[in-house]
């Protein structure tokens, strides 16, 4: 009892498609392959001499010791947003799948953060952390902790992290409540009555169960790490001190858009891109034979 | 019948129409936010309403990178301003852009106005002018880095309120303020532009050769000298004491010190503004300090700010509001009216002048001192400016080092050196796309 819609007309599939095709390639290819011809180039800040390079820029990139570093912190920035982004919002799901009273007010505060933009994010972070006149500074001064993001490298990376973790928790929140909703209540009420424990209860059943939720969550969240942290970035530390919170997508921005080196900056989303590429594959390959649909 | 009567006047308006359209439009880009935008706007409604037939139309494009960037992406699409005002750091990169802009002095003889390159203080000519003499963009916001002091902070420690000369008076103040429970002893803003550029030609060793970049684009880097490494070793060994405390790449500085927070400062002269404002002490602009063993120092400091860049691909008729328009500028009345109005710097000396007589510093202690520090002594190859490829990049690169240096996680002979060969790299590629 297959249900099959089909198109009579040969054509009206794919006018109907067309529209999604034409802003795809609009949108994302044009500029990708653009991206990839521009790498093998290099140009003056005004376009006006173009010379084509081959792979100098990639070359140049590699003897940089310096973008080699960047790809260490960017795995450690990645690692921890996505960690505590998924940890914290799975606590907070479990906790306000379990909320009997007021339960739409809290869920409406936790996802409120989704809309605010990652650049107004940074700000509202780096307001609160500012080095002079941030509250938390001034609490963490009491204490005897002496912070200055400005120059100390671990609580730059501290603050971007938090910062964008905050911004990312609403969306995780939301798709683990989605996904502990749709547990069977009876099979946690037959492991009660076995008398499984809550926390034996929720590692042996309601994890498990969510597996599908935290893989697609995991991939969501580094390519978030990745690409869409640099509003966060470019609103605090602008990747330092020194390097320190220097990830390639904040560079890419910074050669390509503030220091006009389209080549090299180019050179650098190409290379982005192949990385990104080889973890959502090595993701799907991997780590979902371990995931239980 | 009306028919006539009215195709007449149609045929009237249609006439009239160019004439009334026959203003001819200049548009400006520029960075100045604020009080410093209404002064600009204040400057080109002067001048629109001086003469009918140009219209000067500003646009203010966000931060002097913010600007460069806009006008890059318009050039590409075809749709630059006449004028575009750029950072010091973007000269060399203007300037690289033959076919994109056109210089000053062309621009002037072409439309026959009057310009004498030889009016403008000679730190302000030597930034902006290529090695034959000609002037490429117009000056029009300098500024210089200046020393602060907070009086009411020297006077708790004990201490005179005279600001220290050299860095080891200010060391040796440093430790008493510090030992008088105060938190934040000296801090700066603009680190690149004070401790490196500033400060080598305040002291006339070079930036890099090629007379720091001006003679050529195959220059090289040259602040890992002895002189170098000490000053930033000894900022260092502040910072560990807690005698320096590190603010920011950009002015955040400006705010740790017009706050009462730091006693000491270094910023620009642009501070003096805000400082006015929101300062609850007594406070003084000073010379920026200098080490006492070096021969020849205190040399003179250089500039930064901007300057105005005409663009290229534009009508000869629009050229001739472009150097109207820069005659009007040029002006000495209108130059103090921009330099007491703004705190930047008097860049002709008939400005100068003329500010000095109507009594403005008088009434205005230290106004003048950043003036005196450019013109300290005719300036030297070391000391008129720099002009290096991509230099918005090479500035990263030098700050990003010096925080490594006074963070602790280098020491200054490593950093500087790690500056000297990652800055190189970065003229090189500017050198091989500007072929």
């Amino acid at each position: 009892m297959e249900k099959r819609v089909v198109f009579r007309s040969a054509w009206l599939p794919y006018a109907l498609v067309a529209p999604q095709i034409a802003i795809t390639i609009v949108f994302f290819f044009w500029p990708a392959a653009q991206a990839v011809w521009y790498s093998f180039q290099l140009q003056d800040a005004f376009g006006l001499k173009t010379q084509f390079v081959g792979l100098q820029n990639f070359a140049a990139l590699f003897k940089d010791g310096n973008y080699l570093e960047s790809f260490k912190t960017t795995a450690l920035f990645s690692a921890l947003v996505a960690f505590f982004g998924i940890a914290i919002s799975l606590l907070l799901a479990t906790m306000a799948d379990r909320v009997l009273r007021g339960a739409m007010a809290y869920k409406t505060l936790l996802i409120w953060p989704y809309a605010v933009a990652p650049a107004v994010a940074g700000v509202l972070w780096a307001f609160l952390f500012a080095p002079s006149i941030g509250i938390v500074t001034y609490v963490l001064r009491g204490f005897g902790v002496d912070w200055n993001w400005i120059i100390d490298a671990d609580q730059a990376m501290l603050l971007v992290v938090i910062a964008s973790v905050w911004k990312q928790i609403s969306y995780n929140f939301l798709f683990f409540l989605a996904g502990l909703q749709s547990i069977p209540r009876s099979l946690i009420e037959a492991a009660a009555i076995d008398g499984a424990s809550p926390f034996r209860r929720f590692w042996t059943i309601v994890f498990p169960l969510l597996s599908p939720t935290t893989f697609f969550l995991l991939v969501v969240n580094i390519v978030y790490a990745f690409f869409e942290t640099f509003g966060v970035i470019d609103a605090t530390t602008q990747g330092g001190p020194g390097q320190a919170t220097q990830i390639l997508v904040y560079k890419v921005y910074h050669d390509g858009v503030k220091a006009a080196d389209l080549g090299g900056s180019s050179a650098q989303s190409v290379i982005l891109m192949f990385i990104v590429i080889a973890l959502t594959v090595a993701q799907f390959r991997f780590i979902e034979r371990k995931v239980q649909y | 019948m009306n028919l006539k009567k009215l195709a007449a006047a149609m045929a009237a308006a249609v006439l009239c129409a160019p004439q009334a359209q026959a203003q001819t439009e200049i548009q400006w880009w520029h960075s100045m936010g604020g009080a410093l935008g209404e002064a600009l706007n204040g400057l080109a409604n002067q001048f629109n309403q001086s003469q009918k037939e140009y219209k000067v139309v500003t646009t203010f494009k966000g931060t002097y990178p913010e600007s460069m960037t806009a006008a890059i992406a318009a050039f590409r699409a075809g749709s630059a301003p006449h004028i575009l005002q750029v950072f010091e750091v973007g000269t060399a990169t203007m300037m690289a852009a033959k076919g994109a802009i056109v210089p000053v002095a062309t621009v002037m003889s072409d439309a026959k106005e009057p310009f004498d390159p030889k009016a403008y203080l000679p730190t302000v000519t030597g930034y902006y002018s290529d090695v034959k003499g000609n002037m490429l963009s117009f000056p029009f916001n300098s500024s210089t880095v200046m020393f602060y002091i907070n009086h009411d902070a020297f006077k708790k420690a004990g201490l005179e309120p005279k600001a220290p000369k050299t860095w080891k008076e200010l060391v040796a103040a440093a430790e008493k303020l510090k030992a008088a429970g105060q938190q934040c002893v000296y801090t700066t803003s603009w680190p690149s532009w004070m401790h490196i550029e500033n400060f080598s030609a305040w002291h006339n060793v070079p930036i890099g050769t090629k007379q720091n970049g001006m003679a050529g684009f195959d220059a090289q880097f040259s602040i890992n000298s002895p002189l170098h490494v000490r000053h930033v070793a000894m900022l260092s060994d502040m910072s560990k004491k807690g005698l320096f405390t590190y603010a920011g790449r950009t002015n955040q500085g400006d705010a740790k010190f017009s706050s009462g927070e730091c006693a000491m400062f270094s910023g620009s002269a642009g501070a003096q503004a805000g400082i006015k404002k929101a300062a609850k002490f007594d406070w003084s602009i000073n010379f920026i300090p200098y080490h006492d063993d070096v021969k020849g120092a205190p040399q003179n400091s250089i500039i930064g700010g901007a300057s105005l860049w005409v663009m290229g691909g534009k009508k000869p008729a629009e050229y001739k509001g472009v150097a109207k328009f820069m005659a009007f500028l040029s002006k000495p009345e209108i130059q103090m009216q921009w330099h007491t109005s703004t705190g930047y710097v008097p860049i002709t000396q008939a400005s100068y002048d003329l500010t000095r007589k109507s009594g403005f510093y008088d009434k205005n202690p230290g106004a003048d001192m950043p003036v005196k520090q450019l013109t300290n002594k005719a300036p030297t190859a070391n000391s008129k400016g720099l002009r290096f490829g991509n230099f918005v990049q090479g500035r990263t690169v030098i700050e990003e080092e010096l925080e490594a240096a006074f963070s602790g996680k280098k020491d200054a002979k490593t950093a500087l050196d790690d500056a000297v060969k990652r800055g190189n790299d970065i003229l090189r590629q500017f050198e091989a796309a500007n072929k």
